[in-house]
């Protein structure tokens, strides 16, 4: 409260009360986004990473593609079991991923269409909100990033996330190596020697590949699509006007999973 | 001196109890670490830090690694000598110090310590 004596910051205050604004807004006028600063929901300044997915231009063997390229890059494991699964990118169907926006006399397309669903790197994350190590939290650029290193298994920000987009390791990732069961489903892993695996008891999830982004490279699964079909997964700036996704933002009507819960994600699809 | 014999029998096998542990190991302790490096390491001469200070505080620098790549997205390190490094215990270090049985594993089984980072980083293969 630099700049504003003890006087000031009252009347200010009161001002604002008198005004009928909470303490929120008195602290507004204090100091602009410091409360949010406070309360770890970090303001997305400069870039703000989003992606954007044309379902007219994405197949089930396309999502495939790009499944597979996420999750031989960041060595996620094959299970074999929907109770464990680990999973950074997923398909879901039309009434699972946009639940309150079907109904039954939707456009015959949507009829057992697949969407490319990975998590959403929301602006406002309640799972960041919760966790109580902050091995989750959100990055200056948008990111909403793990750190394994903290990460106590809690699970509440599984509970937290409207979209689950979250795993959680029941057991040591690694025994895929060992395990006569899942070897087979496994052959080769960890497929990528430049990155770790997890360890058991820790929530893992799509990272928008904050490792290759800080090499300036395009995230795996953007990459992988433009090799098989140019423009189905956009990845840019949404803070840079002149951006490829704020093009196709422009251009395009797109929708967002489950908008009235007020997270902001930053997962646009053109439907 | 009410029962000093059983006294003093009942301190020396307490006493020889206490230093059970010593004696049994007399004689196996472990040998001391003489950690190897390999053609690459020596070839290149230095490493990120000066030899004492790896010695010492090598898990200093890279818990202050793991700290700032994760989680302020600093994944590059300038040494003294100006090289740039990328900071990965797997990538960068293990590149070099290939050999983590004969290496890391030496001295961290001397001292008795088990870092975890192994659960995660995935160790080099090393041709037996
Ligand atoms: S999609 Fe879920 S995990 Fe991803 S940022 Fe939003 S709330 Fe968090
Ligand atoms: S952005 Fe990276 S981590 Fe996220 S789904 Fe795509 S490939 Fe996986």
């Amino acid at each position: 409260m630099k700049g504003i004596d003890r006087r000031e910051f009252l009347k200010i205050g009161g001002m604002a009360a008198i005004a009928g604004l909470g303490g929120k807004a008195a602290f507004e006028i204090l100091a602009p986004g410091k409360l949010e600063a406070a309360q770890q929901i970090p303001l997305t300044k400069g870039k703000h990473w989003a992606m954007v997915v044309d379902t007219t231009k994405m197949d089930d063997a396309l999502m495939d593609v790009c499944i597979e390229a996420c999750h031989k890059e960041h060595n996620v494991p094959n299970l074999g079991n929907p109770k464990e699964e680990i999973k950074w990118i997923w398909k879901e169907t039309y009434e699972h991923a946009f639940p309150g926006q079907e109904h039954e006399y939707i456009g015959e397309r949507f009829h057992g269409m697949n969407f490319l669903l990975m998590c959403n790197h929301c602006t406002n994350p309640p799972c960041v909100r919760v966790c109580p190590t902050q091995s989750t939290w959100k990055r200056e650029d948008g990111v909403v990033m793990m750190d394994m290193h903290r990460c106590i298994g809690c699970r509440f920000c599984m509970a937290a996330c409207p979209y689950g987009a979250r795993s959680f390791n029941w057991g040591d990732p690694q025994r895929v190596r060992t395990d006569e069961k899942l070897m087979p489903m496994n052959p080769g892993f960890p497929r990528n020697k430049d990155y770790p695996t997890r360890s058991k008891g820790v929530v893992e999830k799509c990272n928008f590949c904050a490792e290759r982004l800080a090499k300036g490279d395009q995230p795996a699964c953007v990459e992988a699509a433009a090799k098989v079909r140019k423009g189905a997964l956009v990845f840019g700036d949404l803070a840079d006007p002149h951006s490829e996704v704020r093009k196709v933002l422009k251009e395009n009507y797109t929708i967002r999973r489950k908008p009235e819960l007020g997270t902001g994600p930053n997962l646009f699809f053109i439907v | 001196m009410y029962d000093g014999g059983k006294i003093i029998t009942g301190l020396v096998i307490g006493l020889g109890l206490l230093l059970f542990p010593f004696f049994y190991n007399a004689g196996k302790a472990a040998k001391a670490p003489d950690p190897e490096l390999t053609p690459k390491a020596q070839e290149a001469k230095v490493c990120v830090m000066d030899k004492a200070y790896m010695q010492s505080s090598h898990m200093t620098l890279l818990d202050d690694w793991r700290h700032t790549v994760v989680r302020d997205g600093e994944r590059y390190f300038k040494a003294k000598s100006g090289t740039v490094y990328y900071k990965s215990l797997q990538v960068t270090c293990l590149d070099c110090h290939s050999n983590k049985t004969k290496f890391c594993d030496q001295c961290h089984d001397y001292m008795g310590v088990a870092p975890y980072c192994w659960d995660c980083h995935l160790e080099p293969e090393e041709k037996k």
